[in-house]
């Protein structure tokens, strides 16, 4: 697509404000090398950022991360943010955000919050998210519904966790959330490194999926629910990010310009920087933004098919991830002749296996220093050579 | 009878970029028509639905808006924009 009079504007920007996190999830989607990109955008330069996006007509802001609450100057973030007419909300873990930090916040005009649970039960949110916070989370969530925030609280599920989801929407009714997202874990960074542990059988899902429908049927609009089935069980891809480039922009820690939260993975883009480039020109202009819009660069079986205008070709993060090459058709699609690798990927997770083959792998610096390979190389042959 | 109240999870605002009004929620939006729009700016707590139809019909000088009305607004609660009535 070159010619920009028919590109949409943004309606969604997403600032990752740090990778910095007091959790260490296995089900994270940050890049799992996540501490060769530590630099971050000052305060000024991601005033420059929400200001040329709103210009261009983004009307939702997410402060996200990493954890946004340890960046001392979130309030005024915010507070810049909602002058300038976005929807502003922040998606948490809830660690650090104390009654002082709420009420400057509702003051600044934080339009919404989204709190992240791992389970139900203290054990098993303190191991997956190793850490120990789910007294923490508890106190959270309700200070925020005392500062009068609408909240969303998110729990990401997996195997571990299907079989408590009827305790989770019943922990979500006595918190008093406005929606529960029980958003099936999608399987990128840390949540790839980990999938064979993390990936749930088809029967764990369809059991999870009847508590969900039993729930909403029983308590009508009190609170919404979202259950998003893992694409891996599904026929035909998502249409992943409303289409490459459609109305998303994500800002990564380091002004890095993503079309997707996990875009940073795929090879052979390069990806703009904030600091480099307006939004204008990154939105509009940029290769890797214009790269799979539309559907010009689409291969078969996408070419020809009719699907492509409602599915846009599916996830090119996941068609990399199983595939190996991003203008592939996304596996999921049971059209495409790589079909196979998802449904292995599935079939294997029926299998009972021996939990402690393969270790859980957390986000946290250590590993990421180690699953960063290709510095850890580089680093190698400086010392060597010198 | 109460008054029209859009729920506070919901921001309506005006956006020169669309050209129109939107509703905004957590992370989400909905493009508004103009005749949503209109309606949907009046529900601020101080309106019964009469009144508000009445003040449209002023507005717009045009005389048979009731039903239009009416029904846009039993929409707007079941989909949840609005306070529910007691």
């Amino acid at each position: 697509m070159s010619d920009t009079s028919e590109i949409a504007p943004p309606l969604w920007l997403l600032a990752e404000l740090t990778y910095r996190c007091p959790l260490h999830c296995a089900f994270c989607y940050n890049p799992v090398n996540y501490t060769d990109h530590s630099d971050e955008l000052t305060t000024d330069e991601w005033f420059g950022v929400f200001r040329q996006a709103r210009a261009l007509g983004a009307a939702q802001l997410g402060f996200s991360g990493g954890e946004p609450l340890l960046r001392d100057d979130l309030e005024v973030l915010v507070g810049e943010a909602r002058k300038l007419g976005f929807y502003t909300n922040l998606i948490t873990s809830g660690v650090g955000l104390t009654e002082k930090r709420l009420g400057d916040m509702k003051a600044a005009g934080l339009d919404h919050i989204q709190l992240s649970f791992q389970d139900s039960t203290q054990e098993l949110n303190d191991f997956l998210s190793s850490t120990r916070t789910f007294d923490l989370k508890q106190r959270v969530a309700a200070s925020i519904k005392r500062h009068g925030f609408p909240m969303v609280l998110n729990c990401v599920l997996h195997r571990y966790n299907l079989p408590h989801v009827g305790k989770i929407i019943d922990m979500a009714l006595a918190m008093g959330a406005e929606y529960l997202e029980l958003a099936n874990t999608q399987y990128y960074g840390w949540a790839h490194a980990n999938r064979a542990q993390l990936m749930p059988t088809a029967e764990q899902l369809r059991d999870a999926e009847a508590v969900v429908e039993r729930y909403r049927s029983e308590i009508g609009d009190r609170c919404k629910i979202y259950f998003v089935v893992p694409d891996y069980f599904e026929e035909r891809p998502k249409r992943c990010m409303n289409g490459w480039g459609s109305v998303f922009l994500g800002v990564a820690p380091d002004g890095t310009a993503l079309p997707c939260h996990t875009a940073r993975s795929l090879p052979g883009l390069t990806f703009p920087n904030v600091k480099e480039a307006s939004i204008q020109e990154i939105w509009y202009e940029s290769d890797a933004f214009n790269r799979f819009r539309g559907f010009d660069w689409m291969k078969e079986p996408c070419r020809s098919c009719e699907e492509k205008v409602s599915d846009a070709g599916g996830c090119r993060c996941q068609a990399y991830l199983l595939t190996g090459d991003p203008a592939n058709t996304d596996p999921v699609c049971a059209r495409s002749p790589m079909h196979e690798k998802v449904i292995n990927v599935v079939n294997q997770a029926a299998l009972k296996r021996d939990p402690d083959a393969q270790p859980i792998m957390f986000r946290n610096d250590a590993n990421s220093r180690s699953m960063s390979g290709r510095t850890a190389t580089h680093k190698a042959l400086a010392r060597s050579d010198s | 009878m109460t008054a029209l109240k859009l729920k506070p999870i919901f921001r309506l605002q005006w956006e020169p970029a669309q050209n129109a009004h939107v509703l905004l929620y957590p992370e989400g939006m909905v493009k508004l028509n103009q005749s949503a729009g209109e309606i949907l700016k009046r529900c601020d707590g101080t309106r019964h639905i009469d009144t508000l139809i009445a003040e449209l019909q002023e507005a717009f000088n045009a005389p048979d808006l009731g039903d239009e009305v009416r029904l846009f607004v039993a929409e707007a609660h079941r989909r949840g924009w609005l306070e529910s009535q007691t």
